[in-house]
């Protein structure tokens, strides 16, 4: 079948396309450069034309998300909506069921989410809720930050041994890519405890979250995969944290890179979070400027931010930790969840309120690094779904940033405590995106980062996901009308995945099945075999399940899309 | 030993590392010593798992049936009764499609499709077992961990109101108290072992501690623990039975383990005080959080019933009690479970998979269930089947089918197809796929006599 989407205004910046009119081909689910005259035609003349969105971090399939689902009936109470002819009925706000979170990304015109938290031994299960989630293509990271063998490779700087270990450690849980979370701090959970800082070292283990960070890049480096080491640094949501932000960036500063389809070399992802000053929750103020700062002036660091919305949410990661503190803040109910020899998880219900300090100083900081980091090819829109905020409110804050009017009626007619202003720069930063800007930072950037060569780009040959957005650009000014920015961006005029129409004005017309993507390391096998005749023992020691039924078989994904990639010493 | 039975050498092949289909435990190292295509005898398992999979043929239900006007179950063929039973689905107004908790979660998908298709209620075991368990983790919260985090790393096991010695033979020997683990090398003899029960049971038999307090006693006695925990003289002399130094010095041991883990059943969620016995367990484990690590955990009884609560959960947002009659989801405790419809006489047909309500349920529940279609799928012959209206015999999941299951802790194993189903048995995936596309059809039958 051909279409073309005739007369939109293209912004797509991997094309260097920013805002012209022209038309958009597509045939048999590819970009094409022509079309014959049978084509289809779908008029969106002055309509906003971008690649579908990919969102570069977020929690959508899992065991923690499963349990945020049993443990909260009142958030999957707060989204039900009836079934039609075409979807199933949904539930939830925060943590919405699964084809609920397919139905809902769809409609704001995105193609591609990543999953950025699989542990291993329950690989199967967040298979299961990827194919449980229609129209996206989903892209699972395997956490590594805390695992028993990873650990001991760091500590004797066996690299090559761990990068064989992660090469047949991808293979046998189908990931995408290496998840660092609170390296040695979801270890330290295993007895309560968690490190402080980059340079504190897991008890028992004698080993630091620098040699884990930085053995973990160099493996990656050394496999050459799409994606780098994507890291949630320790200290996450401390007063005072930036600093181990930084030296986490700049422990892995001089590890050459060995990709072209990429420009970093790490992923600090939800660096609202890692991004506070003070010492404690009464002097704590904005460390912005210096993540800013570093990524500005290095080209080895891209960033999601992880924005806070001000809503009611549900956080989760395995930075269990970090949750049992949240728990003794708020005393709201508290779920944590680990796993043998891999990881923790942690689960609270978080109330975000522009009536808070703390809240407010959070928001305040997300949007100055957004602010502050100027090239838009090393940020990216998260909202850490959901942690910071549920995803639903990305077209809010694409509005946030496309207008610092409204920012500023925030702060003046206090949406938001003043510690918005006090503590931060906020106030004081008139920049504003422009659309090219929000394609970069939603579409364009985050294909970049990982490594994408068939989506994120309206280039011919790549895969036909595309999202229309009733907006007329020339006519509308996004610093006066930002609730028409967050209508337009919210739902979809079109969102064409694979070549189909998905959503026709805002409603999902037609529900697919989802892809799941992973990298198959090849050129490794001897040293693979070797690794895993000595990881054998202990896996047989130290796991509850047995080494055969402990691998996802492929029957967990009827849909695959493979990276294959050449180890290259 | 009186009952020695020499070990079975007679047998063909062996088929290693299958997953046991009996309790949550969910065992995935049993050998199966198959001959011809039957399993003889069966390594590793313990008594329960190990007769459920060898006695697979005891009572087993062989051939599709239907009740006749005599009131007799008569053979008949695969098509005329899964007609029948489709047949009873699509003219229902407010059909249950009760069980789920012994068969994968492949049959489950079927089952949800079909569910929501005719607006049914979809619930399972946990509506009579651990339901209150789920509602106390939705009051406060679900500190829980892998059993493999036990095994390396407790140093105290607690269980409390189970018998895991009776009820879930291997807990103890493969996950808990006598492994050993990376930093319990002694296995046994690097852990305290709690029971904290009225009986003196054989879990008991086996701790270093038991603490028997009184029957329904067990709010009161967790209550005592926290106020100690936070640091409060205790004003009574005894505590449900127990002295009070007793109380205030096992709340001090629980401070001064390094890792501890609690393991409650139902003689905790299913006491006077129900879920908020649960209640204050996991706020008692919460607190313990402040000095130590500990974490708890539900003793699940059947191999997948934390398995349908999972994919209800991750497929709609609720666990279990889904209720699709207005065409979307509802979850309310008392209203949309199983036994208040039943006992509501609102349910007019009552489909059960892979369980058997017959023995379980409430008289007035089960009296309503013998006045109602009742369609059963099943392998083996029970209570449920002498209400059954249709009989679909389907197939035993980890020995002769594949599956998915989650093990208690939330371990999701892949269970695999050792030997082949008797040929006049069918798939549950299948059976329940077969309904509902035969239901599909009657109703765009029905679809379109209306329009015309």
């Amino acid at each position: 079948m051909e279409y073309v989407l005739k007369n939109g205004i293209v912004y797509d910046p991997a094309n260097k396309v920013a805002g012209e009119k022209k038309d958009v081909m597509f045939k048999d689910g590819k970009i094409v450069d022509s079309v014959s005259a049978d084509a289809k035609v779908l008029d969106v003349t002055d309509k906003i034309v971008m690649p579908a969105g990919i969102d570069p971090h977020a929690h959508v399939a899992g065991p923690k998300l499963v349990v945020g689902r049993i443990y909260r009936p009142e958030d999957s109470r707060k989204g039900v909506t009836h079934k039609t002819d075409v979807i199933r009925s949904e539930s939830g706000f925060s943590i919405p069921s699964c084809p609920s979170t397919g139905y809902k990304y769809s409609r704001m015109g995105y193609g591609t989410v990543v999953e950025a938290a699989v542990p291993p031994l329950e690989a199967k299960h967040t298979h299961e809720e990827i194919n449980a989630i229609p129209n996206l293509d989903i892209v699972p990271l395997s956490l590594f930050g805390n695992n028993w063998f990873v650990l001991q490779y760091a500590k004797n700087n066996q690299i090559e041994d761990l990068a064989a270990f992660v090469a047949a450690w991808l293979r046998l849980v189908k990931c995408y890519g290496v998840k660092i979370v609170n390296p040695c701090g979801s270890e330290a959970w295993g007895w309560g405890m968690n490190v402080h800082g980059l340079d504190d070292p897991a008890p028992y283990w004698d080993v630091t979250g620098r040699e884990v960070v930085t053995a973990l890049a160099k493996a990656k480096e050394m496999l050459g995969m799409p994606h780098s080491v994507h890291v949630h640094p320790n200290d996450l949501g401390h007063p005072g944290n930036y600093p181990t932000t930084v030296s986490t960036m700049e422990a892995i500063k001089d590890i050459e890179k060995n990709s072209t389809v990429r420009g970093q070399t790490m992923h600090l992802t939800h660096a609202q979070f890692h991004a506070y000053g003070g010492t404690s929750w009464r002097d704590a103020d904005s460390g912005a400027d210096y993540i800013a700062d570093y990524v500005n002036k290095n080209d080895h660091i891209t960033i999601d931010v992880g924005q806070v919305t001000l809503d009611e949410t549900t956080t989760m990661t395995a930075d269990a930790p970090m949750e049992f503190d949240l728990y003794k803040l708020s005393g709201l109910k508290w779920a944590n969840k680990d796993v043998e020899l891999e990881t923790a998880a942690g689960i609270v219900p978080v109330i975000y309120s522009g009536k808070a300090p703390v809240n407010s100083l959070q928001w305040a900081i997300g949007l100055e690094l957004f602010l502050k980091v100027n090239d838009p090819w090393k940020v990216c829109l998260t909202t850490d779904h959901p942690n910071a905020g549920p995803f639903i409110r990305y077209p809010r804050i694409i509005s946030w940033l496309m207008s610092n009017e409204r920012r500023q009626e925030m702060m003046d007619n206090r949406e938001v405590h003043p510690w918005s202003h006090r503590r931060t720069s906020l106030a004081s930063l008139e920049r504003e995106y422009d659309f090219n800007e929000i394609a970069t930072i939603t579409r364009a950037a985050p294909a970049k980062i990982y490594g994408f060569q068939d989506r994120g780009a309206l280039t011919p040959g790549y895969n036909a996901d595309i999202a229309v957005f009733d907006i007329n650009p020339n006519e509308i000014d996004p610093s006066r009308n930002p609730e028409a920015i967050e209508k337009g961006f919210g739902s979809a005029m079109y969102t064409i995945k694979d070549g189909e129409i998905l959503v026709k004005d805002g409603e999902i017309v037609k529900v697919v099945q989802s892809h799941t993507l992973w990298t198959n390391v090849k050129g490794m096998e001897e040293k693979e075999k070797s690794v895993m005749e000595r990881v054998m023992p202990d896996f047989t020691k130290y796991y509850t399940v047995k080494f055969e039924n402990y691998k996802v078989f492929d029957n967990y994904l009827p849909n695959p899309i493979v990276t294959e990639v050449e180890a290259s010493k | 030993m009186a009952n020695y039975e020499p070990p079975v050498t007679d047998y063909d092949r062996i088929v290693e590392n299958c997953t046991c289909a009996f309790c949550g435990c969910n065992c995935d190292d049993l050998d199966y010593l198959v001959k011809g295509n039957h399993v003889v005898a069966v390594r590793h398992a313990c008594r329960l798992g190990a007769s459920k999979i060898m006695e697979d043929m005891d009572q087993r239900l062989m051939v599709p049936m239907i009740r006749g006007e005599d009131g007799e179950l008569e053979e008949v063929d695969w098509d005329t009764a899964l007609d029948k039973a489709a047949e009873l689905i699509a003219g229902a107004v407010r059909p249950i499609f009760y069980g789920w908790s012994e068969t994968s979660i492949e049959t489950m998908h079927h089952g949800l499709e079909l569910g929501e298709l005719v607006g049914a209620v979809l619930d399972n075991q946990a509506t009579i077992c651990h339901g209150p368990s789920l509602q106390a983790v939705q009051n406060v919260g679900y500190p829980i961990s892998t059993l493999g985090e036990v095994k390396n790393r407790a140093d105290m096991c607690l269980y409390t109101g189970s018998n895991a010695m009776n009820s879930h033979p291997r807990h103890m020997a493969r996950y808990s108290t006598f492994p050993r683990g990376y930093f319990r090398p002694r296995g046994r003899f690097d852990r305290t072992v709690v029971t904290l029960d009225p009986k003196y049971s054989d879990t008991a038999k086996m701790s270093d501690i038991w603490v028997g307090f009184e029957q329904n006693g067990d709010y009161e006695f967790y209550n005592a623990i926290r106020a100690v925990l936070k640091g409060k003289k205790l004003q009574k002399e005894f505590i449900s039975g127990i002295p009070k130094e007793d109380v205030e010095e096992l709340a001090e041991a629980m401070k001064n383990v390094q890792f501890g883990a609690l393991f409650f059943g139902l003689g905790l969620t299913h006491t006077l005080s129900k879920q908020r016995n649960i209640d204050i367990a996991i706020q008692m484990v919460a607190d313990l959080n402040s000095y130590t690590k500990w974490i708890l955990m539900p003793m699940r009884g059947h191999f997948n019933v934390n398995g349908f609560n999972i994919f209800m959960a991750f497929e709609t947002g609720f666990p279990y009690g889904v209720d699709f009659a207005r065409g979307y989801q509802r979850y309310m405790n008392g209203e949309t479970n199983t036994i208040d419809l039943l006992t509501r006489k609102e349910c007019d047909v009552f489909m059960v998979i892979a369980a058997d309500p017959g023995a379980h349920y409430p008289g007035g529940a089960v009296k309503h269930l013998a006045e109602i279609p009742v369609i059963q799928v099943d392998i083996h012959w029970g209570p449920s089947t002498e209400i059954a209206d249709v009989v679909l015999p389907g197939s035993f999941v980890g020995v002769e089918a594949a599956g998915t299951s989650y093990r208690m802790d939330g371990v999701p194993i892949w269970m695999k197809k050792a030997v082949d189903k008797p040929e006049t048995c069918r798939d549950d995936e299948w059976i329940i796929k077969e309904l509902l596309e035969r239901v599909k059809k009657i109703k765009a039958e029905q679809g379109a006599l209306a329009s015309k």
